[in-house]
């Protein structure tokens, strides 16, 4: 080999560039909204921007961890019962409890990943479940905050809450209206803020090995990486960013019981929906499936049963004909990605023998 | 002092005793062949010394620590490094990222101390050409060789190679050998497990033959291949 030859890694594509500036715009226009928009369409963007974070930590753990949890309901139901928790009995403002929230799931995670990190597949999918059950009833028993009916944020603590008044201000609104604007801020920030944190940890050499778990433990482990704690790492942080969304959305709905907050449909079943039907293990496919399943809520919502079967529907035949996700067909066809993690080889300085980017033989 | 030495190491599955107390050493620097019959206990001896497979008793001492309790992650980082008989890619990985996980976590670097390394050990198992494929795509030759280039990755002071060259054809066969001997001419402690008799014996400068998780034969390759017992057990040929 020649002397000169040198190595380096490239992660970046073009795609990528436009894409990060096309993000950057559509950030701006995200936080820039609330004073053109109708209230209807902040508290449609709300849940759609709290769905795809819910959805971000559940790929994460199921897409890129291979920890296919079904009670995650039990890190948004504990959230949201912390912040009413510090709210109702340490007055504390409900913007600042969120983080507390996430930090409450985190302790849940603790001793749950100890119960279920014994199981594996099909077995640990039940056996999440089982926690959220079981938190979700001893949830119930807590009288302080309504035991089994629920409970509202009081008047005083929404009214007084941090930032609230700045929001009236700023756009003449009432306290209801006012309410939701700040939400779907703290929404825009966290989604930004989960979307960039997922994506610097698969850039990582963490991100790698995680990568190497997924596609075959033994071999991982033979090679130095510590598969157990990267289970733990997503596990956690998973926990840790659902707790912070459950907050934030009963923050905006004011109201809460152990049925609605632990409720398997809402935060998990549509959730694992969203993300296989816009793609598994991809940043790009819960934006996408969080896109398509709040167009097919939207259209068919009023159907009752008849929208849950078309749901399930739709969801088989992604499931059999892209089973990469809607995502995933786009990309493999144009070889485009949003969120590149690929590292490429390249090799200059050796002339002729450059690496072949697609070789068949 | 010894690289690696086992003490009475045994091991059963159920009823079965598939490594029946075998005792040796691997002198630093010496490339040593275990050749033995299907079944003999072979890949078991094998994964007892990289940790895959928990001895039942016995020990096992790696570099003057005793590792019989250690996971394969920590063999891997006091250097340890192991190919697969079958080989387990990263598939969804590229060659080369397949490489980085190796490198990065098996020498405990960061991501930017080991693009050199990894490219250098793409180059000599002739991989450098397909570092930007996705490990799924190769075939079976450049699947064992990424076993060996990720093995190398992890920068082992002892190399443990599980029937690298099983499957190729001649050709392939001798370029590998090749490889590896350029591997253990840098002073690399190598294991290799082979039924390809020809390939291994050009390598190594010892032979253990293992027949019911028993040492039957150990020593100079061209002396043991030559002893009854050997000829008997394992060629079985009567005499």
């Amino acid at each position: 080999m020649a002397q000169d030859v040198t190595f380096r890694v490239e992660t970046r594509t073009p795609a990528a560039r436009i894409a990060g500036i096309a993000a950057l715009i559509c950030i701006v226009v995200l936080f820039a909204l609330p004073a053109f928009a109708s209230r209807s369409l902040i508290q449609d963007l709300f849940f759609i921007l709290t769905m795809l974070v819910l959805a971000q930590f559940w790929n994460l753990l199921a897409g890129y961890g291979g920890l296919v949890s079904v009670g995650q309901q039990a890190f948004v139901g504990f959230g949201a019962y912390a912040m009413f928790g510090a709210a109702i009995l340490w007055g504390l403002d409900p913007v600042l409890a969120i983080p507390l929230a996430g930090v409450a799931a985190l302790l849940l995670a603790v001793p749950t990943a100890f119960f279920v990190f014994r199981l594996q597949g099909a077995y640990f999918a039940i056996g999440t479940w089982v926690v959220a059950e079981v938190v979700r009833l001893s949830v119930a028993q807590w009288r302080a905050v309504g035991g089994g009916s629920g409970t509202s944020l009081p008047r005083d603590v929404i009214g007084d809450m941090l930032g609230l008044a700045l929001v009236q201000d700023l756009f003449g609104v009432r306290a209801a209206a006012a309410r939701d604007i700040l939400a779907y801020w703290l929404a825009v920030i966290l989604a930004v803020l989960t979307i960039g944190g997922i994506y610097w940890l698969l850039r990582t050499k963490r991100g790698l090995a995680l990568a190497s778990v997924r596609d075959n433990v033994e071999a991982a482990k033979s090679l130095g990486v510590d598969a157990l704690r990267m289970k733990w790492l997503v596990f956690l942080t998973s926990a840790f960013g659902t707790g912070v969304a459950g907050a934030l959305i009963y923050l905006q709905k004011g109201r809460i019981s152990p049925d609605a907050a632990f409720s398997v449909t809402d935060w998990t079943a549509i959730v694992i929906f969203i993300v296989v039907i816009g793609g598994i293990g991809t940043i790009e496919g819960p934006i996408i499936g969080v896109l398509i399943f709040f167009a097919l809520q939207s259209v068919f919502a009023g159907y009752g049963t008849w929208y849950l079967m078309l749901l399930g529907a739709f969801g088989i035949v992604i499931m059999l004909f892209a089973p990469r996700g809607l995502w995933g067909l786009f990309s493999d066809k144009t070889g485009i990605q949003l969120f590149p993690i690929r590292r490429r080889l390249i090799v200059t300085g050796q002339d002729g023998a450059t690496i072949r980017e697609k070789d068949n033989g | 002092m010894p690289i690696l030495a086992l003490q009475n190491v045994s091991k059963s599955f159920g009823a079965l005793k598939v490594t029946d107390n075998v005792s040796f050493d691997v002198p630093k620097g010496q490339a040593l062949g275990i050749i033995g019959p299907n079944g003999a206990g072979k890949s078991t001896l094998f994964n007892l010394i990289t940790g895959n497979i928990r001895a039942d008793g016995g020990a096992v001492q790696f570099d003057g620590q005793d590792v019989t309790r250690t996971p394969p992650m920590q063999r891997c980082l006091a250097g340890m490094g192991r190919s697969f008989q079958i080989p387990q890619p990263f598939g969804n990985l590229t060659v080369f990222e397949n490489l980085v996980v190796a490198a990065t976590h098996g020498q405990n670097l960061a991501e930017a101390q080991v693009t050199e390394h990894c490219a250098n050990v793409l180059a000599r198992t002739e991989l450098l050409g397909r570092a930007n494929q996705p490990a799924s795509s190769l075939s079976l030759l450049q699947r064992k060789r990424l076993e060996l280039a990720r093995a190398m990755a992890t920068g082992p002071k002892l190399l443990l190679l599980d029937e690298i060259a099983g499957g190729l054809t001649e050709a392939e066969c001798d370029a590998l050998i090749d490889t590896i001997r350029a591997i253990h001419a840098e002073g690399v402690t190598i294991i290799w497990i082979e039924h390809v008799l020809h390939a291994l014996n050009s390598v190594v400068e010892r032979l253990l033959v293992l027949d019911f998780g028993r040492i039957i034969g150990m020593g100079d390759p061209a002396e043991v291949m030559d002893s009854r017992e050997v000829r008997e057990i394992y060629l079985g040929i009567e005499i």
